[in-house]
């Protein structure tokens, strides 16, 4: 028996190399946790400077503007004197601008030109006027923006041609017929050889000349890409080739209703340069065709073209073109939002937290308070829209799309966050403060405004600034009660319409506009900056007067 | 005008406070010790005189100017000039004098009308006067009876501490006031929704199509109101952001709190704290300008045919959000796991990553759980990202590569613009939000009673 047991009793091997490889998986489960953990917070970091990135890269060129120096005439016969406003500057800037482009006679080829300059120019020319009456009948030189497109290509941030030819037409057209010998060069044409069956009922016999040798030449090209039939393919060939049948068959008639086999049949002009080596390239469409290009090429040589910092988009208000459209209108109405939503939210604010924490009895009525905070600080913002829209909007009937509207929702949003965050700081003031002041004859309220409050204030403003930061981004609730209005001057006080930073870059998002990209990444960056600002001083804030008791 | 009863106010209560601590000094011949408050005390109770009650007529003032002038306008309108007409053409009149009272006329403007707007004008002259002259009046009175009160005896501090404790309570109660408003106004406009679409047919109805005609004869004169579609929808992508947003939250959280060096948590964590301080609007644009275009092209890359605006990309997008406040309130539970567990579990032998994995996450998972319904709750309410990221259409799919639509995206598409609070369509928003503020409500109060639970079990 006691054998018996001695046997049952196994020791562990601790040296054995099945327990060494179990310590190993063991520790290699630990590394592979860690792994994880580093993957997780490099992704995290790596999509904030995607973020970031992608949000300067793309909005960087909105802070310059391209300019044109142009010579202006000031015609005294186009501008009366006695109406400076009224004249017709338009002509004035098309007859102006058109002398640099000499070639340029007919008024459509003017009107075109136009398209080169901003539709602003004129009214700049006119503001020009009215600030120097004097200048008028005299040639004056000003410096002019250019129009979206061509502001872009100065740029670089479109190209002025593109591809004509996408890489799988490419890979089609030298696979398909390079590869096989289908593709020759006669009298410097690029020609594709083709076998094509001259259908009688196609081409009748008696006369040639009206045959249909375009479906001829479609049935040869479908028996090429069999079954493919997309108008890509057909669009290789040349517009002239089924001309080219035709003046074969026709000094061949023999050749009715039998195949004609490898006829040289001319392809379409990007593959011609494909095929001879180049890049076979379009005129950008945004920019507009050859013409434009070799007009804006003729503008860079003359040296009038320059790209200096944006002031536009920080002096003008909102605008449908995006070379003049600013951001004035939307930072004045952020500024009258949030300063509205600081003079309620903050002194609310103040006074509630204090007394929730320094006064409140505790009992049911101070609970639900509570409780309700705390659950008003986790309501989607978008609610608050709707409050502001159903009760200041509908049932107090203030004024739509208002900054006094836009920053009572606002106060309402931030409230929770200011009365949370000015508890914290009141709670962090040690009781000791409290109770020395009561100790020589305070009142409860002369502990905490002369005490208690001055001591948390550090504490608050910081949170005070988050919460205004937060407000500053703040954009669903903004849209609901009319703050994306179009508007094209800054508000001069809080009951105009108005819009909002974040407002701005959300209607600027949805425009069609290439400039208007580069210009809603712009926006961002300095709603971005704001952001940064407001938090570096409540971190400063933090640092330099919060003191650890 | 405001400002200038702002102004006449305010001088008034700084000549008050003045007035009253030198009346003060002057009760007790300069000997300030006989005082039973301080000067100070006497002049900021004669301000709350003046103040407080200015401040409560103005209030009441603005409250009924605009319709106790529109009340007269209307009588004083020419007999029969608005018999007939129903509430909206008289709104319609109204707004029409308005207008042409303040210089903007569109055509014919008949004379009654004129003439109505010069009557508007003069009164809202008079109105404007005489509201500045009640409030002076009013702050004048207060000023008096205030400063009639005051001998040495007089216990002013007692008063302005009362005042004060009077603003705070107010202060406080706005925060009900303000739930109450939410809740009183989704309701009522809810309650007009469903009496035009009765709630059985929005709880449970599978077609969303919000499209009313403008006017009577067009094809479709009623819309479609089922919120099934829009609630899928804003589960699917809430479902793709948390399936993004945990999994990187809850690992960089066991990382920074298990495994970091305290420098490298000093740097890192305030640098995952930026995604949260990145305004939504910002988000939204970085879908559509990074993201969106780069799924796509990463789905075509494989043959697969990707909307521009899928709930792949929005709910993408989500989840980076969302992922500081998933990783900080996992921090939070971890770090309230009691050090004996930690000690226990190294005690018994086991690594770093068996600690974590069987010990403190199960330990914490309450915590966790209660985080993630947070979180869940914000992905729901989230509307910036998916007004700009994910489709307007309502379709019932769970195919996350097509696009689908969001309760905060219907309400935002519902309201934008103009917003005549009589067709459905408005108040099918409130709808939405009603269900919204309910859901989220719910989800809130369950997350915070989880949280608070697992606190007590280990404090």
């Amino acid at each position: 028996m006691t054998d018996a047991t001695a046997n049952s009793v196994k020791l562990h091997n601790w040296s054995s190399e099945a327990n060494a490889a179990r310590i190993r998986s063991r520790y290699a489960a630990d590394r592979r946790l860690q792994i994880y953990g580093i993957a997780a917070i490099s992704s995290a970091i790596l999509v904030l400077a995607i973020l970031i990135g992608s949000l300067v890269m793309s909005g960087a060129s909105a802070f310059f503007q391209t300019k044109a120096s142009v010579e202006f005439y000031l015609d005294p016969a186009v501008i009366d004197k006695d109406d400076i406003n009224n004249a017709n500057y338009r002509k004035i800037v098309t007859d102006s601008f058109a002398k640099l482009f000499p070639e340029v006679t007919t008024p459509r080829q003017k009107t075109e030109l136009q398209k080169i300059l901003s539709t602003e120019v004129r009214f700049t020319l006119r503001d020009y006027v009215a600030a120097n009456p004097g200048a008028i009948g005299s040639t004056v030189r000003l410096t002019v923006p250019l129009s979206d497109p061509f502001d872009q290509l100065y740029k670089g941030v479109i190209p002025p041609r593109l591809d004509a030819l996408s890489a799988q037409e490419k890979a089609r057209f030298e696979n398909r017929l390079k590869n096989r010998g289908l593709i020759d060069i006669v009298d410097g044409r690029t020609v594709a050889k083709v076998n094509l069956y001259i259908d009688p009922a196609k081409v009748p016999a008696d006369n040639i000349g009206g045959g249909n040798f375009q479906a001829i030449l479609t049935e040869g090209i479908d028996a090429l890409f069999p079954g493919q039939r997309i108008a890509g393919i057909y669009a290789m060939f040349d517009d002239g080739a089924a001309e080219v049948i035709k003046q074969y068959v026709i000094s061949n008639p023999g050749s009715i209703g039998k195949t004609v086999e490898n006829l040289a049949v001319p392809v379409s002009k990007p593959y011609d340069t494909l095929n001879k080596g180049e890049r076979p390239l379009i005129p950008n469409p945004r920019v507009g065709g050859e013409n434009e290009i070799a007009w804006f090429e003729r503008l860079q040589n003359l040296n009038v073209l320059s790209s200096p910092f944006s002031t536009e988009l920080f002096l003008n208000a909102n605008s449908r073109f995006p070379e003049q459209a600013g951001l004035s209108g939307a930072i004045v109405g952020s500024f009258y939002a949030l300063l509205v939503c600081f003079l309620i939210s903050f002194p609310t604010g103040i006074a509630a937290a204090v007394y929730l924490e320094e006064f409140a009895p505790k009992n049911r009525w101070t609970d639900l308070i509570e409780v309700n905070i705390n659950n008003l600080a986790a309501v989607p913002s978008i609610v608050f829209g709707l409050l502001g829209l159903a009760v200041f909007l509908n049932l107090f009937g203030l004024p739509r799309s208002a900054p006094l509207v836009g920053g009572m929702v606002l106060a309402l949003l931030t409230l929770p966050t200011i009365i949370i965050a000015t508890r914290a700081a009141l709670k962090s003031v040690p009781p000791s403060i409290r109770q020395a002041a009561l100790g020589i004859g305070a009142s409860k309220h002369q502990v905490v405004m002369h005490h208690v409050l001055p001591l948390a204030m550090p504490g608050i403003m910081t949170g005070t600034i988050i919460g205004m930061a937060h407000a500053l981004g703040e954009t669903a609730p903004l849209l609901l009660i009319g703050m994306n209005a179009f508007i094209t001057s800054a508000p001069t006080d809080i009951l105009e319409a108005a819009t909002a930073l974040p407002a701005q870059i959300y209607s600027w998002s949805d425009s069609p506009e290439r400039g208007f990209v580069a210009r809603t990444s712009a926006a961002i960056l300095v709603l971005l900056g704001f952001l940064v600002f407001m938090n570096g001083i409540a971190i400063f804030l933090r640092q330099r007067f919060e003191r650890k008791w | 005008m405001f400002t200038y009863v702002f102004f006449t106010v305010l001088i008034i209560a700084v000549v008050g406070y003045f007035m009253g601590r030198a009346k003060a000094v002057a009760t007790v011949g300069g000997d300030e010790s006989r005082l039973h408050s301080r000067t100070g005390y006497h002049g900021a109770f004669i301000a709350a005189w003046v103040g407080v009650p200015a401040f409560i007529v103005t209030l009441v003032w603005l409250m009924f100017q605009n319709s106790v002038i529109d009340t007269l306008l209307l009588q004083s309108l020419p007999t029969g000039r608005i018999d007939g007409l129903s509430d909206a053409q008289v709104d319609l009149l109204i707004s029409q004098i308005k207008s042409y009272a303040a210089g903007i006329s569109f055509g014919d403007v008949d004379i009654a009308v004129r003439e109505a707007a010069e009557r508007y004008n003069a009164w809202r002259e008079i109105a404007r006067w005489s509201m500045l002259a009640v409030i002076a009046a009013v702050a004048l009175a207060g000023l008096v009876i205030a400063r009639a009160r005051i001998s040495p005896e007089f216990r002013a501090r007692h008063g302005v501490e009362r005042v004060l404790t009077g603003f705070m309570i107010v202060c406080s109660v706005i925060a009900i006031l303000t739930t109450l408003g939410i809740v009183l106004s989704l309701l009522f406009e809810a309650a007009r929704f469903f009496a035009i679409i009765p709630v059985v047919d929005f709880l449970t109805g599978l077609n969303w199509e919000p499209q009313i005609a403008l006017r009577a004869d067009q094809g479709i004169s009623q819309g479609a109101f089922g919120m099934i579609p829009v609630l899928a929808g804003t589960l699917l992508i809430s479902f793709i952001a948390m399936a993004v947003a945990v999994p990187i939250g809850l690992l960089s959280a066991v990382y920074l709190t298990e495994y970091a060096s305290k420098s490298f948590r000093a740097v890192v964590k305030p640098i995952l704290e930026v995604l949260a301080g990145v305004p939504t609007v910002v988000y939204g644009f970085f879908a559509i300008l990074v993201v969106a275009p780069a799924l796509r092209e990463f789905a075509a890359s494989f043959g697969v045919e990707m909307a521009p605006n899928s709930a792949l990309a929005a709910g993408f997008v989500m989840g980076i959000m969302i992922i500081p406040f998933v990783s900080s309130l996992s921090d939070d539970a971890i770090n309230a796991v009691p050090r004996s567990m930690r000690d226990g579990s190294y005690a018994m032998g086991a690594t770093k990553g068996e600690t974590i994995t069987r010990v403190l996450l199960p330990a914490a998972l309450p915590g966790i759980v209660g985080g993630i319904l947070l979180a869940v709750s914000r992905a729901i309410g989230e509307t910036m990202i998916v007004v700009m990221a994910a489709g307007i259409i309502a379709k019932l799919t769970l195919n996350p590569l097509e696009p689908v639509t969001t309760v905060t995206v219907q309400i935002v598409t519902l309201l934008i613009g103009d917003s005549e609070f009589d067709n459905p369509k408005t108040l099918a928003a409130f709808a939405l939000g009603l269900m919204l503020f309910l859901v989220t409500l719910c989800l809130n109060i369950i997350a915070l009673r989880i949280v608070q639970k697992y606190r007590e079990q280990y404090d």
